[in-house]
């Protein structure tokens, strides 16, 4: 309680806090107002911003650019997608069993892109995600490129997933559970290791830190929390494509992170709200300046990133003050 | 064994293309340091300005031989506007903002041209075929692709081998601050040296539209591609580039044509087809992989 | 019998030098960087490796820790053959080293800098959920280097704050971390006033009870001031070595220096 209210005393504390409660309830506001459409670009936004939280572990605290992020929602995805159509519908037995897919193909992509630096990282890791892609359009037997319709997961006697409220109280609560992770992590032992190695990766291999094995792992986190968001997408939509991973998702997912302020804990919250809210009212707003504009509004949105990597490099995060450390 | 060379033959065409496509991004990367995804996007223009300036002119060549300087024009626009204020930072700053003019592309030209693919037909001069062997037929038109893109090819081997600006551009490749000492004006360079990667990415798109389509998005799943040539090929080497090029036309093409037979023997005949393509692009990552574990800076890439 | 071999084990332990490098060679390409060089280091001994620029120190440094792999020849640490091992296993061996450019962790304050050269003693660092900021085994050790080399003071500041001198500083307090055996110590008093570098001969003269050092340094009067035994290097190969007296005298070396005036 008394850390709630001296977070309350920073702009940052005030819009994180009341952020976090209007996604608390806002199942009730959307069933008080009838703003159903509003409650399924909520959960997508709950769900992208563990997405985003998740790359935030290894862009943010690392330092490593991996451009193929959406490849981790998308084995999560189908985990649980061709789970279903072999009959396993118990979500007892999918999730565990997407997770840990993701977490093998992670490290097992990881070793090999972690040997690599800079730009080769970028594309290594970006080509490992195409070859995902390729991989599950080339499975005809789920839907092949045009995706494939599923039903949820199965939780009996504990949450129904079609109820779209619960749904998106599960989003939300494990939203708060990743980002209470990684609030751990950050000021963990593991955490200092591997903002280090950020900071100086030469200098922390003198000080006798094996830095490949701490990425490494840090991969396979991120890799596990990236596989639940694309799990969440999967059940959220009851459908499963190629497209949830295609690399402009993985662009869009760095977008998010550093929109939001790449390294702040909260970032990829607000960064995902940033991103669904001009998503969905610039269209509109543009419009109202001139009829037909809207359809256009990336017309504006990507110059909007250009001036972000150029003149905007803290995000959201840094315009809501200082960060203390 | 005619089908055979005929597959050889599209592989080497291919390859050319995104050897095109790859010479401009390796020649960024290894001089500017930029990661330039709108790349891409210069190759899908090269194909509008193509379409509307064929439009007008009524002719194929004259068309396409109008429509690169209207590449270069755009590529030293960008360079101008917003890739030189790329080239000191760091390679996220670079993804994003590059990230960023993909989509504005994409938009402008579904606001210009139209959500609609359109299409620019085979000039009707090589609209035949020509005999590569005593009786083998090879569409002439993919023919004249290969003499065009050796042509082009040698030429930038010469530029960048024999010239004072390659031996700027190979300067630059190892030391910048060296060439600014000179007194060469660097800022002209790396403009022209842009504007002439959109050149190379331009035509590649406007070669590439008769075979395949004039649409939205088109340099888009290309340039991952051409991405994967210049890290095997080692980035900033224009000979890797040329090699890598070569390497994942014949994998494609290759997959593409053989594959399908290939899996039938193991698979149902409408799986084997669909999944042979996913298989042959599934392939080139995999050769990728092995380099960039075997020699993480690519094939012709300088070591550090 | 068992006595016998006790003594014989004993006698082993105290007169095998801690660090003996014998035979180095290394080659770039048509240069010889590194010429069939034989180095020791005694605990509690510093022991000072000078030379022109150019006359290979770095590499053969390089060599030492680990960074670089030499072509011939081989390493001992601690009774070890280290001559493959990796950095990071010779750091855990106790073999710390100071960088010829200062490198510390601009981003952290010079506590968590401290702090995280503890940590990289204590076991893994797989630990995903405890706040390290709040761990004693870790804080209180690092301020207790801090205080040795007199940054106590200047815990909670960012290392990018830090005076050169003071970075120089915090470098010897994460090297002692670990409780190196050996310091490696490549050009500590480059870029220092006088007065800094009076107070790091100090420092160091204070911890040689610790710890042996190879102290690489063009600085002389540091050099002689501190080390108990110097050996040069010129053009790779090792020209003499001995006592500051014995290397002072030397002929050879007065020859390599001539010009410089340093000796």
């Amino acid at each position: 309680m008394a850390g709630l209210l001296s977070a309350l005393r920073t702009p940052r504390g005030i819009v994180t806090v009341f952020l976090l409660l209007v996604l608390a309830v806002l199942p009730l506001l959307t069933q008080a107002f009838d703003q159903r459409y509003l409650l399924s670009v909520s959960t997508r936004i709950v769900i992208w911003s563990i997405a985003a939280v998740s790359l935030n572990v290894i862009l943010g605290y690392g330092g490593l650019v991996s451009f193929g992020h959406a490849a981790f929602l998308g084995i999560g995805g189908y985990a649980v997608g061709i789970l279903s159509a072999e009959g396993f519908e118990s979500g007892w037995l999918q999730w565990p069993v997407a997770i840990l897919v993701a977490v093998v193909w992670a490290t097992l992509i990881g070793a090999l892109s972690l040997r690599t630096r800079g730009v080769y990282f970028i594309m290594i890791t970006l080509a490992f995600a195409q070859l995902v892609y390729y991989l599950s359009s080339g499975l005809a037997a789920y839907g092949g490129d045009d995706g494939l319709n599923i039903s949820r997961s199965r939780f009996p006697g504990l949450i129904d997933l079609r109820d779209k409220a619960a749904f998106y109280w599960l989003c939300f609560v494990l939203l708060c559970g990743t980002l209470w992770f990684c609030s751990r992590l950050v000021h963990s032992r593991f955490g200092y290791v591997l903002r280090g190695a950020k900071s100086n990766e030469l200098r922390m291999t003198a000080l006798g830190f094996p830095v490949f094995r701490y990425r490494l792992v840090a991969f396979a986190l991120a890799g596990a929390f990236g596989a639940l968001a694309g799990i969440l997408l999967a059940n959220d939509g009851a459908y499963i494509s190629p497209a949830m991973m295609s690399w402009v998702k993985s662009g869009d997912l760095i977008v998010i992170v550093v929109l939001g302020g790449i390294g702040a804990l909260f970032g990829p919250l607000y960064g995902a709200v940033a991103f669904f809210v001009v998503e969905e009212f610039l269209p509109p707003l543009l419009d109202l300046l001139h009829r037909g504009w809207g359809e256009y509004w990336q017309i504006v949105f990507g110059p909007l990133l250009v001036m972000i990597a150029l003149y905007a490099r803290g995000g959201i995060d840094s315009l809501l003050g200082r960060r203390r450390d | 064994m005619d089908y055979l060379l005929i597959q050889v033959l599209n592989g080497v065409q291919l390859g050319l293309l995104m050897f095109l496509l790859a010479a401009g991004l390796t020649l960024t990367f290894g001089i500017m340091d930029l990661v330039n995804l709108a790349h891409g996007s210069l190759y899908m223009m090269g194909a509008y300005f193509a379409w509307t300036l064929i439009g007008w002119t009524n002719s194929f060549v004259l068309g396409a031989l109008l429509a690169l300087p209207a590449c270069f024009l755009l590529g030293v626009i960008v360079e101008i506007v917003v890739a030189r204020r790329l080239y000191a930072r760091d390679h996220l700053d670079q993804v994003l903002a590059t990230f960023g003019l993909i989509l504005f592309f994409n938009e402008l030209v579904r606001a210009i041209w139209g959500p609609e693919g359109r299409s620019i037909a085979v000039p009707a001069f090589l609209n035949r075929t020509v005999n590569i062997l005593p009786g083998v037929p090879y569409p002439a038109y993919r023919f004249a692709l290969i003499v065009v893109g050796t042509i082009v090819a040698i030429l930038l081997a010469w530029l960048v081998a024999r010239t004072r600006v390659g031996m700027l551009i190979r300067a630059g490749a190892s030391n910048r601050r060296m060439i600014a000492a000179l007194g060469v004006n660097i800022e002209l360079l790396f403009s022209l040296v842009f504007g002439l990667g959109a050149v190379f990415a331009g035509l590649a798109g406007l070669m590439a539209a008769p075979i395949a389509s004039v649409k939205i998005g088109m340099g888009d799943d290309i340039l991952i591609v051409a991405f994967v040539i210049i890290v095997i090929g080692g980035i900033g080497s224009i000979k890797g580039a040329f090699v890598a090029a070569m390497v994942v036309g014949q994998i494609d093409i290759v997959g593409r044509a053989f594959l399908p037979d290939f899996l039938k023997t193991f698979m149902g005949a409408a799986s084997a087809s669909a999944a042979a393509p996913a298989i042959s692009q599934v392939l080139i990552y995999i050769v990728m992989a092995a380099v960039l574990v075997w020699r993480p800076t690519g094939l012709f890439g300088q070591r550090t | 019998m068992h006595a016998a071999e006790s003594i014989h084990f004993w006698v082993v332990a105290v007169t095998e030098p801690l660090l003996q490098a014998d035979a180095l060679v290394k080659r770039f390409g048509g240069l010889l960087a590194t010429d069939n060089v034989a180095i020791n280091v005694m605990a509690g001994e510093i022991h000072a490796l000078i030379g022109p620029n150019g006359a290979g120190k770095t590499t053969l440094v390089g060599q030492l820790t680990g960074n670089l792999r030499p072509d011939s020849g081989t390493i001992r640490f601690a009774g070890r053959d280290v001559t493959r091992l990796p950095i990071h296993a010779r750091v855990q061996l106790g073999l710390a080293r100071s960088f010829q450019i200062t490198s510390v962790l601009r981003e952290f304050t010079t506590l968590d800098n401290a702090a995280l050269a503890v940590q990289a003693h204590d076991g893994h660092s797989f630990r995903f959920l405890a706040d390290a900021r709040c761990d004693g085994r870790l804080r209180d050790l690092a301020l207790r280097n801090l205080e040795t080399v007199g940054l106590g003071p200047r815990a909670h500041t960012l290392a990018s704050a830090l005076s050169h001198g003071e970075q120089r500083q915090l470098e010897i307090a994460m090297a002692l971390a670990g409780a190196p055996k050996l310091l490696l110590l490549d050009e500590p008093m480059a870029g220092m006033g006088a007065d800094e570098s009076r107070r790091l001969v100090a420092l160091l003269r204070g911890l040689k009870e610790r710890c042996g050092m190879l102290l690489i340094e063009h600085d002389m009067d540091a050099v002689f001031a501190l080390a108990d035994r110097i050996t040069v290097l010129v053009y790779g190969r090792a020209i003499a070595s001995g006592t500051p007296d014995q290397i002072r005298s030397n002929a050879e070396v007065r020859q390599a220096y001539l010009g410089e005036g340093v000796l």
